[in-house]
Formats: structure tokens, C-alpha cells, sequence
């Protein structure tokens, strides 16, 4: 997994917490840095990819690690 | 590109019907939409302070039971007194289990998303609702006002 400046962990969060802290936490971030969000949500690997063509945010990488998912969202 | 907007106008007062306006409300925040859910009738019930909502298993063939009690329970034995209330506690603790976030969180969400809450003003009257029972940050109108938002959104649902 390539690098990242913060890191996220939604395990155990269900929709839509782990968008939504996703996205609050890259608020705080500036264009370019890269965030990491783990998450146990089945459905958030359909919605981080979602939720990255609609804000323009960049999906770096999506993938499932038995049960846990990690996302790399770089900011826009 | 110019921003999106969602209108949701959010009519029942029960639990389990209090969650679809809030999570996609919050949701469509953080995808940067404009969003509005406009308050009528049970609907403002999503707005007091102190949300006592239940769940009721009586005309709602849809809810899944626990233990298969849809089985062998029958429907005249969910109207017995404290069938609601157990109903309720039920799914509140199943949804905690599952990490569904509570009503209350999902609201604070949408307020810190700047979604606008409008509660229906005439609703407020016909129910001797008193606004102090209300959430901060809540706004009073009625329909014309709605329809000035809802008339240019993108998406717009009933609920």
C-alpha cells in the first residue's frame, strides 16, 4: 500500500458513518494529501468509489483484505 | 460546476422511518449537495430535543422478527401492551450492534453539514407544538417556501 498522510479506521461503522467521517476528515486535510480509511462495511467499497467520482477526490486504491477494506483518497 | 441540490420532505414519525431522511441528507452533504428536508405532520417529531420514537410491529408485514415469532406470534399478540416498547428496544439495540449510527448523531451530522431543517409551520399550529420542544437551528415555513427550494433541486423525495 502506497503511503498516506492520515489514517481513518470506520471498523465496525455501518453506512453512511464511514463517508461521512471520510469526508470530514478530508476537510481538514489540504489538496493532495492522501488519506487512508479501513473499513468493515461491505457496502463502502461501492460507495467510497461513489463518493470519489462525485467530489473529485481521487480513489487511489480499494481493496479487501478478508473482511477489512482499505481506500486511499487523495484530496482534491 | 453548480452545486447540487436535494429537497426531502420527511413525513413519518416512527423509528425505523426516521432514518432514511437523515442518512441521505447527511450523505448527499458530503457529497456536496445543497440539502433542505422540510418537517411535516409525524415528520416533526425527527425535531424535538428529546426523540422518543418508536417502532411498531402492527400493520407491517415487512419487519423482520427475532426468534421467528412472525411464525407462531399472532397479529392480534402484537397489540398487547408493551409489544411496541419491546419492539423498539429490540432495534435500537440490534442497530447499536450492527454500528448504524443513532438518530441523534445522524442529525448533529446534518446540522454540521449545514442541511437546512424546516419545520412545517402550519403542522406546528394544528399539533400545539411548542418550538422550545425543538432542535436549535431549526427553521419555520410553509409550502410556497418549500416549493422556492424543491422547484430548482435535482432530486426531491417524499418520505
Amino acid at each position: 500500500m502506497a503511503d498516506f498522510d492520515q489514517e481513518l479506521d470506520a471498523s465496525g461503522l455501518n453506512c453512511p458513518l464511514p463517508i461521512l467521517r471520510a469526508k470530514k476528515t478530508l476537510n481538514a486535510m489540504s489538496s493532495g494529501q492522501v488519506l487512508h480509511i479501513i473499513a468493515t462495511d461491505p457496502g463502502s467499497v461501492k460507495d467510497f468509489d461513489a463518493f470519489a467520482k462525485q467530489t473529485g477526490n481521487e480513489l487511489m486504491e480499494s481493496k479487501d483484505e478478508g473482511g477489512k477494506f482499505h481506500f486511499l483518497i487523495k484530496k482534491s | 460546476m453548480e452545486q447540487k441540490k436535494l429537497a426531502i420532505i420527511a413525513t413519518k414519525g416512527s423509528l425505523d422511518w426516521a432514518y432514511p431522511p437523515f442518512i441521505l441528507a447527511s450523505t448527499a452533504a458530503a457529497l456536496g449537495y445543497e440539502v433542505q428536508i422540510f418537517f411535516t405532520f409525524y415528520g416533526l417529531q425527527l425535531l424535538k430535543k428529546k426523540l422518543a420514537l418508536e417502532v411498531t410491529p402492527l400493520g407491517n408485514p415487512g419487519m423482520p422478527m427475532p426468534l421467528g415469532m412472525d411464525k407462531w406470534f399472532p397479529v392480534l399478540g402484537l397489540a398487547l401492551p408493551g409489544m411496541q416498547g419491546m419492539m423498539t428496544a429490540m432495534m435500537k439495540k440490534k442497530m447499536k450492534d450492527k454500528g448504524v449510527a443513532s438518530l441523534e448523531v445522524l442529525r448533529e451530522l446534518c446540522q454540521e453539514a449545514e442541511v437546512k431543517l424546516i419545520a412545517c409551520q402550519m403542522t406546528v399550529d394544528l399539533f400545539d407544538m411548542e418550538k422550545m420542544h425543538f432542535i436549535d437551528g431549526v427553521e419555520y415555513a410553509g409550502a410556497a417556501a418549500f416549493f422556492e427550494f424543491a422547484g430548482e433541486s435535482d432530486i426531491c423525495l417524499y418520505i
